[in-house]
C-alpha cells in the first residue's frame, strides 16, 4: 500500500483511517470549515497530531519530518512565496520550464516577479513547484479554486497522468463535476469523520 | 588630568533648558511637558543614586557586590527587551529568550574584554567591570530588541511563505533562514551607522565624556575604538542568539511552525 493512515487524530477530529494505493485519487468534499485542510495538513505532519501513517510500509515517525514532507507533499489553497522571482521557487528549474505549458503557463512567467502573477497563475505555479519535486503522494487543497474552466481541465489532465504514473492523490474539492472527473474514490467529511460516497471501478 | 567636578549650580543652570522646553510645550499645547519633567526627574534621581552606589562599590572592591550590581542591570535589561515587543511568547519564555540572549552576549564580551585587553587588577575591579557591563548591556539590549521585533513581525506576516517552504520539505532553520538573516541585519544597522558616523558626524558618548573629563584625545579615541569593537561583537552575538532561540521556540521537533505560541500583546 502506498499510503496507510491509521487512527490519525488531531484538530479536525478523528480518528481517521484510510488507505491510498499508487494511482489512487481520493477526493474529499464537505462543508467549509469542517477541517478538510487541517486533515491534509495533519497527513503532511504540519500540525500537531497522533496516529500512524505508513508510506510504502515505512512509518512516518521513523523519518525526519522534512524527509516525510518531500514524499507526502501538501499544496495549500493559498500559496506562499519567499523570493522575488518565480524561478527561485522552482527546483529543478528545467523541469518547471518543461512542464509549465501543460498547465497553460507561458515559460516566460518563470522569470517574472511573483507579485506580477495573477491569482490563478500563482495557484498553478504553486502546484507546479510541488509536482517537479516528484513526491510519492500529493495532498492538494482546492487546487483549481481560482482557475477558469480551460485551466481547470488542464490541471485535471496533468493530475490524471501523474496518477497513471503511480503518484497518489488526495484532493479537497468543492467542485462536484471535478470530483466526478478525477476521483477513483470519493469521501464526504462531516464532524470529524469520513464517509464513503461511492466507489468507482 | 584633572576630572571636572560640576557644582549643583552648574546643573541648575542646564536644568533650565528642560524647564524652558516644558514651558514651550505648555504654550504650544504639545502635551509632553508632564512626561518631559517626569523623565528628567527620573534621570536625575537614577543617575545620582547610581553615582552613590558605584562610589560605595568602588571603595569596597567586593566581587560579590560587583556581581550583584551587574545582575540588577541585567535584570532591568531583560525586562526592557521583553517589554518592547508587540508580539509575545508565553510569559516566562518571552523574557527568558530576549533577556537570556542579551545577558549571554554581554557576559561573553565583558569577560573576554576584562581578561584579555583591559586587564584591570583584580580582573573584576568594579571601576572597569561595571561601566563596561553597562555600555555593552545597553547596546546589546537595543540590538536584541530590534532583531526580535523584526523577526516576530515578519514571521507573522510571512506565515504562508514559511508554511510553503516547510510543506515542500525544507527543515525549519532553512525555511526561516531568510527572515532570521533579515532580523539580525535589522538589529545591527544602528551599530553600523554609529561606527560609520563616529567622529565625523557624532562624537561617541564615552569619548565625549573622557575628553570633557580631561583625557588625551588619542587615548580617548583608542579606548572608544576598543569599545566599538566590543559592542559590535556583543550586538552580533546577542541578535544571533535571540533570533535562533526564537526559531527554536516557534517551531517543534517535527519542523512545524508553531505560531500558536506567539500572541499579540494585550492592550
Amino acid at each position: 500500500m502506498l499510503l496507510d493512515i491509521r487512527d490519525l487524530t488531531g484538530a479536525p477530529g478523528g480518528p481517521f483511517s484510510f488507505t491510498l494505493a499508487a494511482g489512487d485519487c481520493l477526493v474529499i468534499s464537505g462543508p467549509s470549515g469542517i477541517g478538510k485542510s487541517l486533515l491534509l495538513r495533519m497527513i503532511a505532519d504540519l500540525d500537531d497530531n497522533t496516529g500512524t501513517i505508513l508510506l510504502n510500509g515505512a512509518a512516518r515517525d521513523t523519518m525526519p519530518a522534512p524527509h516525510w514532507r518531500r514524499q507526502v507533499m501538501y499544496v495549500a489553497a493559498e500559496s506562499g512565496w519567499w523570493a522575488d522571482k518565480v524561478r527561485e521557487h522552482m527546483q529543478p528549474a528545467a523541469e518547471a520550464a518543461a512542464l509549465a505549458p501543460r498547465l497553460g503557463l507561458r515559460a516566460e512567467l518563470l522569470d517574472a516577479p511573483v507579485a506580477q502573477l495573477s491569482t490563478g497563475e500563482r495557484q498553478r505555479m504553486a502546484l507546479l513547484r510541488a509536482i517537479i519535486r516528484k513526491p510519492a503522494v500529493l495532498l492538494l487543497d482546492e487546487p483549481t479554486s481560482a482557475l477558469d474552466q480551460a485551466s481547470t481541465l488542464a490541471v485535471e489532465t496533468l493530475l490524471t497522468e501523474l496518477a497513471a504514473a503511480g503518484t497518489g492523490l488526495v484532493v479537497v474539492s468543492h467542485n462536484e463535476q471535478q470530483a466526478e472527473r478525477i476521483a477513483t474514490r470519493r469521501v464526504q467529511m462531516t464532524h470529524g469523520t469520513l464517509t464513503d460516497l461511492e466507489r468507482h471501478a | 588630568m584633572n576630572p571636572i567636578d560640576l557644582t549643583p549650580f552648574d546643573l541648575a543652570i542646564s536644568s533650565g533648558l528642560v524647564l524652558l522646553s516644558a514651558a514651550l510645550s505648555l504654550v504650544l499645547s504639545l502635551r509632553i511637558h508632564r512626561s518631559l519633567i517626569w523623565a528628567a526627574v527620573r534621570m536625575v534621581v537614577q543617575l545620582m543614586l547610581v553615582g552613590y552606589v558605584l562610589r560605595f562599590v568602588f571603595v569596597t572592591m567586593n566581587p560579590w557586590l560587583t556581581v550583584l550590581v551587574a545582575a540588577v542591570m541585567a535584570g532591568a535589561a531583560s525586562y526592557e527587551v521583553g517589554a518592547r515587543q508587540q508580539q509575545r511568547l508565553g510569559l516566562i519564555s518571552h523574557y527568558a529568550t530576549g533577556g537570556g540572549a542579551t545577558v549571554f552576549a554581554t557576559l561573553v564580551i565583558t569577560i573576554l574584554a576584562l581578561v584579555t585587553t583591559l586587564q584591570p587588577t583584580p580582573w573584576y575591579n568594579p571601576r572597569e567591570a561595571l561601566p563596561l557591563t553597562g555600555i555593552i548591556l545597553g547596546n546589546v539590549m537595543n540590538s536584541v530588541s530590534l532583531a526580535l521585533n523584526s523577526f516576530f513581525n515578519s514571521v507573522k506576516r510571512e506565515r504562508n511563505a514559511i508554511e510553503a517552504r516547510l510543506a515542500l520539505g525544507e527543515p525549519r532553520y532553512m525555511a526561516l533562514h531568510g527572515l532570521a538573516a533579515q532580523a539580525i541585519r535589522t538589529g545591527l544597522i544602528p551599530t553600523i551607522n554609529v561606527m560609520t558616523a563616529a567622529g565625523l558626524i557624532t562624537m561617541p558618548g564615552i569619548m565625549t565624556g573622557q575628553l570633557l573629563a580631561g583625557m588625551d584625545p588619542l587615548s580617548a579615541a583608542k579606548y572608544q575604538i576598543l569599545l566599538m569593537f566590543l559592542i559590535v561583537g556583543g550586538n552580533c552575538l546577542g541578535a544571533f542568539a535571540a533570533v535562533y532561540l526564537v526559531i527554536f521556540k516557534l517551531t517543534d521537533h517535527r519542523d512545524r511552525l508553531r505560531l500558536d505560541r506567539l500572541h499579540a500583546q494585550r492592550a
